[in-house]
């Protein structure tokens, strides 16, 4: 009946590689901030990284993480256009994007 | 009948809860339950309370019991309500059913209204009588129009006369109808109440969508927008130059009118200092404040209007294991009352409730964004955004330096992000 796989396990994993070394505790508590942090990209590019059918702008699931880094720094300098992105990406720091783009790279499309 | 069927349907839809004993079993095991076995009650179907509703199922892997009081069967938005009085939209194009909250994320929906809450016995009173323990409550009741602060305005409103059409739903098409009757060469005139009141460029993108609806069926008609406030007080430069480039001689822009009273006989406002003014229709906006089981439960402690909470969770700071969030919040600087803030209030809220029912510490640096988007007739659109983060030394969100901004001007390419927002935003709330 369930659609999708349990939520949290995918940003568990990928939260796993990069902080292994964390006691389980504080690698969920982790986990949470990370897929919480990611959240506020689902307004407009769809829950979990979905995008809506026929969306007007990317989904974010599956996209490569240093791809997705690389864009959300482009939109920040302003070498990549665009009409709202550049404001929204300044108000992220370089490890908040790092963050962001490893839990949608970890999501299944 | 009515009554007594939501009593079965909610008796249904919580399953192994027992309804009238579960009060006194939550107080009997109070901090010996187990985080798998916690239950969030949610209040208030809205852009905060859907989105927390389901945010709690996703965060906590669904362990989490959620149940969601909402008296409507499905969601009509705010957002983009203003194109059904333009007539480019639907009262279905911006409905949206409460069903996929059960069906795919598990989410009890109880069509009910919350009476009365206990937040020492840590209960909710349903209007059908049943009660509901829980947890951690989150309300988002939304607004209270404040209809006494405009003398007349209630029986006006009630009678059909003088409409507000700020909560979307019948309303607004009862204003699409006003409109329709109207003649050429008519005045339509909305009121604005001093900020902070719920969506703020939301009165200037209405006016631009009377101003869209009249240029092509009624171009002699006028659209007056008489604002409490000295100045409009969200994308101000962007509409003015809008009204006086795509609506020049329709559209009229008057700071500084705060109503007092209608006269629904005579389609009369009278302001306190300026002069009356007459409209052929008249939509009339009084002051807001948090809705009505906030203040009934003791939550609206900042001027009697909004509640303080700390923002790191959403939590009240009047009453413990009370999350508000949304337009009833006391707002954090520069923190719009919107709907696309009102879900990322229910995120934060939902990652904090999870994070402590699990035992975790709570994230001490949440983010927001917001999103807000204009449309200035059927298909152009402008923007403000904004990204807020969490200050600690000073216990509120703030926007992120540097970050944010507005559009250089309305445009196609926007209104197509724009119509893809709210499909997306519906999406992340309810579906």
């Amino acid at each position: 009946m369930r659609l999708h796989p349990p939520s949290a396990l995918k940003p568990l994993a990928a939260v796993m590689l990069i902080a292994a070394a964390l006691p389980g505790a504080a690698q969920d508590a982790s986990a949470l901030r990370q897929t919480a942090l990611a959240a506020t990209c689902a307004n407009c590019h769809g829950t979990q990284g979905r995008a809506v059918e026929g969306a007007a702008v990317p989904g974010l699931a599956g996209m490569p993480a240093r791809y997705m880094v690389e864009q959300l720094k482009a939109f920040k300098s302003g070498a990549r256009p665009a009409t709202v992105m550049h404001q929204l990406a300044k108000g992220f720091n370089d490890a908040q994007i790092e963050q962001i783009a490893g839990y949608f790279a970890a999501q299944r499309k | 009948m009515m009554q007594r069927r939501t009593l079965l349907q909610a008796a249904g839809s919580l399953g192994l809860w027992s309804l009238a004993g579960c009060a006194i079993d939550s107080m009997g095991t109070a901090g010996a339950r187990a985080p798998a076995k916690a239950r969030v009650l949610v209040v208030g179907g809205g852009y905060g309370g859907a989105t927390a509703a389901k945010y709690v199922r996703l965060f906590s892997d669904q362990k989490i019991d959620v149940t969601l009081v909402e008296p409507d069967a499905a969601f009509v938005s705010c957002p983009i309500s203003n194109l059904v009085l333009g007539g480019s939209k639907s009262l279905a194009d911006i409905t949206t059913p409460y069903t996929a909250l059960a069906r795919k994320h598990g989410v009890r929906v109880v069509r009910d209204t919350v009476a009365s809450i206990d937040p020492a016995k840590k209960v909710a009173v349903l209007a059908s009588g049943p009660t509901i323990a829980y947890d951690k409550l989150i309300l988002s009741p939304g607004i209270d129009l404040m209809w006494d602060t405009i003398t007349g305005l209630r029986a006006a409103q009630a009678e059909g006369r003088i409409l507000q059409a700020w909560k979307a739903g019948p309303e607004t098409l009862a204003l699409r109808r006003q409109l329709e009757a109207m003649p050429d060469g008519g005045v339509y005139a909305i009121t604005i109440p001093v900020a902070p009141y719920r969506c703020p460029p939301g009165p200037y993108e209405r006016a631009c969508q009377v101003a869209s609806y009249f240029k092509a069926t009624k171009p002699r008609s006028k659209v007056l927008i008489l604002d409490a406030n000295p100045d409009v007080t969200s994308k101000g430069p962007l509409f003015k130059k809008v009204w006086a480039e795509q609506y020049p001689g329709m559209v009229e822009y008057r700071g500084q009118h705060n109503a007092f009273a209608v006269d629904a006989r005579t389609n009369t406002v009278r302001f306190e200092i300026q002069d009356d003014i007459k409209a052929d229709v008249l939509n009339v906006l009084p002051a807001m404040r948090a809705g009505a089981i906030a203040v009934q439960t003791g939550l609206a402690n900042a001027n009697a209007r909004w509640c303080n909470v700390h923002f790191l969770s959403f939590e009240s700071t009047a009453a413990k294991d009370i999350h508000v969030l949304g337009d009833s919040v006391q707002s954090a600087p520069a923190m719009p009352k919107s709907g696309h803030m009102a879900n990322n209030h229910g995120k934060a809220a939902a990652a904090a409730i999870v994070a402590e029912l699990s035992g975790w510490e709570i994230n001490p640096a949440p983010m927001l964004t917001n999103t807000c988007y204009s449309f200035t007739d059927a298909r152009n659109v402008i923007h403000v955004a904004s990204v807020h983060e969490y200050v600690a030394a000073e216990r509120t969100f703030k926007a992120v330096a540097g970050s944010g901004g507005v559009s250089p001007g309305p445009t196609e390419q926007e209104g197509q992000y724009a119509w893809n927002w709210a499909r997306t935003i519906w999406a992340d709330t309810l579906l």
